[in-house]
């Protein structure tokens, strides 16, 4: 006995190279979303120090910046000092207030982080049991009724939406307040009332995307021997399709949450915008408006890298519902 | 099976009917979207304004078709940018393969590890809030999508026989690409336009919303969505209808792009 288990790496071993490499997979994409945000600021015409600094900028601090941000040195020395300074969490001064853009970027985004995590996990918890359903029972009514309603709800803009719900709740029936934001940290129970339109806006829209992935994904799965296998040793139909068939069709659906948990952080402005909260998204377009270049660089960067690490967190997880891609 | 051909054709409709509005929106509507009016301010739906009047006194009907072509427009211009930069972009990623495509790729996948809006706000932020802010950004952030399918298209493409008997047969490279690799290219490039052409039509009202493409008093959907929100307690329809639009119109587009997948993606035929 003891000499069959040399015979493969052992499984530790094999889930510690797992780890390491999307771990060492993930310092490239890093690097080079890095470069880009880096680059992208740089293509804007005019002389990048001036840009930094904004119209009210004197000619002796516009010359300070320039050293400071290395404009007689060569491209890639002026990145490396770009690169170093972020790496201290300096990501410079927001030219509108001068406050520093680090913490500032970190506070807007704890705001836009607790609506778009809580609802995606609101949104999977809905969607999947509703997608594994509609495949189960492919081409019935409930499965032409889930699919139909998935396809309108995704069809919706967020939006357009959350401006119905708006004018429903908030100004027809006076259940939810209209305009303003309280943080649940200052007042839990005030602050909650704040986040359930926005939060509902995106369950709704987002449970059309995931129904028809988790179904999808659970189609090809029905297909396949081992469950009818599994239903010709007698296994009823819930064992089936929970314990033989989910689990291996959640794969995709789970990196898909990963997605649209990231694009969610970037694609955030107009719920926050609708609902006038103070998040990340608004922070941006905002920025934007002003010219703030060092807060747009910096909510740039650091939605980005989010993203990054939220898809990598995903994979990391992954084989948790697939075990099968470790030994890859 | 066949529910789904009708999935398709209601799409299909849906679409028809937003072309044919862009294009009479071009010839006549039945007011001049841009004449002011201070009698006909807010004017609920009826026989003279059919969709009423917004704050201005201006028929929302008429300013719907001049959006639906502004919408068009601006879809057609990035779904068309985005497929041709992507579509040569892949084949040559995928037929020159060794440090060229390693390059195109990594560059490729970097501009892929952002969320797709986040990347177009960026690029905005460099071309500038305007129309064709909007068009080169969302053509840029949509062209890496288009390029990686392309490129898989093409990778799995060149080692099969025909493409071999090609070379054999003494064919230029070029030739060879363009005759018979790009051709067969066609169909993954054509289901993900369609569902580019939506992600374009929502992209661009979510920016004319925030405030960041076209800017009025040329109308959008999206900017007269924005418009018409102070209004909306007294005016519901200002609400209502630029969104039912939107919708309507990724609707049709969804529907068609399932129905096109259907018939086009072999894999996922049976699947649906």
């Amino acid at each position: 006995m003891a000499a069959e288990r040399k015979v493969g790496p052992n499984r530790g071993e094999t889930m510690l190279r797992f780890i390491l490499s999307r771990l060492v997979m993930a310092l490239p994409t890093i690097a080079l979303v890095s470069v880009t945000v880096f680059a992208l600021i740089r293509f804007i015409p005019g002389d990048p120090a001036a840009l930094m600094l904004g119209d009210m900028a004197q000619p002796e601090q516009i010359a300070e910046m320039r050293t400071e941000l290395g404009l007689d040195k060569s491209m890639p020395q002026q990145f490396l000092i770009w690169a170093g300074n972020v790496l201290q969490g300096d990501f410079g001064r927001s030219i509108v207030n001068d406050e520093a853009v680090l913490p500032l970027v970190v506070s807007r985004f704890l705001v836009s982080a607790e609506i778009v995590v809580v609802a995606v996990l609101l949104a999977s918890l809905v969607a999947v049991p509703a997608g594994v359903i509609a495949a189960w029972r492919q081409n019935s009514l409930t499965d032409l009724a889930l699919v139909g309603t998935a396809t309108v709800l995704l069809s919706i803009p967020t939006f357009w939406l959350g401006l119905l719900l708006l004018l429903f709740f908030g100004l027809k029936l006076g259940w939810l307040p209209v305009l303003g934001y309280v943080s649940i940290r200052d007042d839990l129970a005030g602050g909650m009332l704040y986040l359930v339109l926005p939060i509902m806006t995106l369950v709704i829209h987002e449970a059309g995307v995931l129904i028809r992935m988790a179904r999808a994904s659970t189609l090809e799965v029905l297909r396949l021997d081992y469950i009818t296998h599994a239903r010709a040793k007698g296994l009823s139909e819930g064992a089936v399709l929970w314990r033989h068939a989910f689990k291996n069709a959640f794969g995709p659906t789970w990196t898909m949450i990963g997605l649209i948990l990231g694009n969610l952080l970037g694609g955030i402005a107009v719920i926050e915008t609708v609902f006038t909260i103070p998040g990340l998204g608004r922070l941006m377009v905002d920025s934007i408006f002003a010219r703030d270049y060092p807060v747009i660089q910096g909510c740039l960067l650091f939605v980005s890298l989010s993203y990054v690490l939220v898809n990598l967190v995903v994979d990391l997880l992954y084989p948790l519902f697939d075990p099968r891609v470790v030994a890859e | 099976m066949k529910k789904f051909t009708f999935n398709g054709l209601i799409g299909g409709i849906l679409i028809a009917i937003l072309l044919l509005s862009a294009a009479l929106g071009l010839v006549w509507t039945p007011f001049d979207p841009m004449k002011l009016s201070f009698t006909a301010r807010l004017a609920a739906p009826g026989a003279d304004h059919l969709l009423g009047t917004d704050e201005f006194g201006r028929d929302v009907l008429s300013r719907l078709m001049v959006g639906a072509r502004a919408s068009v427009w601006i879809g057609a211009l990035t779904v068309g940018f985005a497929t041709i930069c992507g579509t040569l972009i892949g084949l040559v990623s995928g037929y020159a393969r060794g440090w060229v495509d390693g390059v195109i790729m990594a560059v490729n996948n970097a501009l892929l590890a952002f969320p797709g809006i986040l990347l177009a706000l960026g690029l905005l932020a460099v071309f500038g809030a305007n129309q064709y802010g909007i068009i080169f950004a969302l053509g840029i952030a949509y062209t890496p999508s288009m390029a990686r399918v392309v490129r898989g298209a093409v990778l799995s493409l060149r080692e099969r026989e025909f493409i071999e008997a090609s070379r054999v047969m003494g064919n230029g490279e070029l030739y060879t690409m363009v005759r018979h690799i790009l051709p067969n290219c066609l169909a993954p490039i054509t289901v993900l336009a369609t569902s580019m052409f939506g992600w374009a039509i929502l992209s661009e009202s979510a920016l004319s919303f925030l405030g960041l493409g076209v800017p009025p008093p040329a109308p959008t959907w999206g900017n007269m969505l924005a418009a018409g929100r102070p209004f909306v307690e007294q005016a519901v329809w200002l609400g209502l209808f630029p969104g039912l639009c939107i919708a309507l119109t990724l609707l049709g587009i969804n529907l068609l792009g399932d129905a096109l997948r259907d018939k086009l993606d072999p894999r996922m035929r049976g699947l649906k």
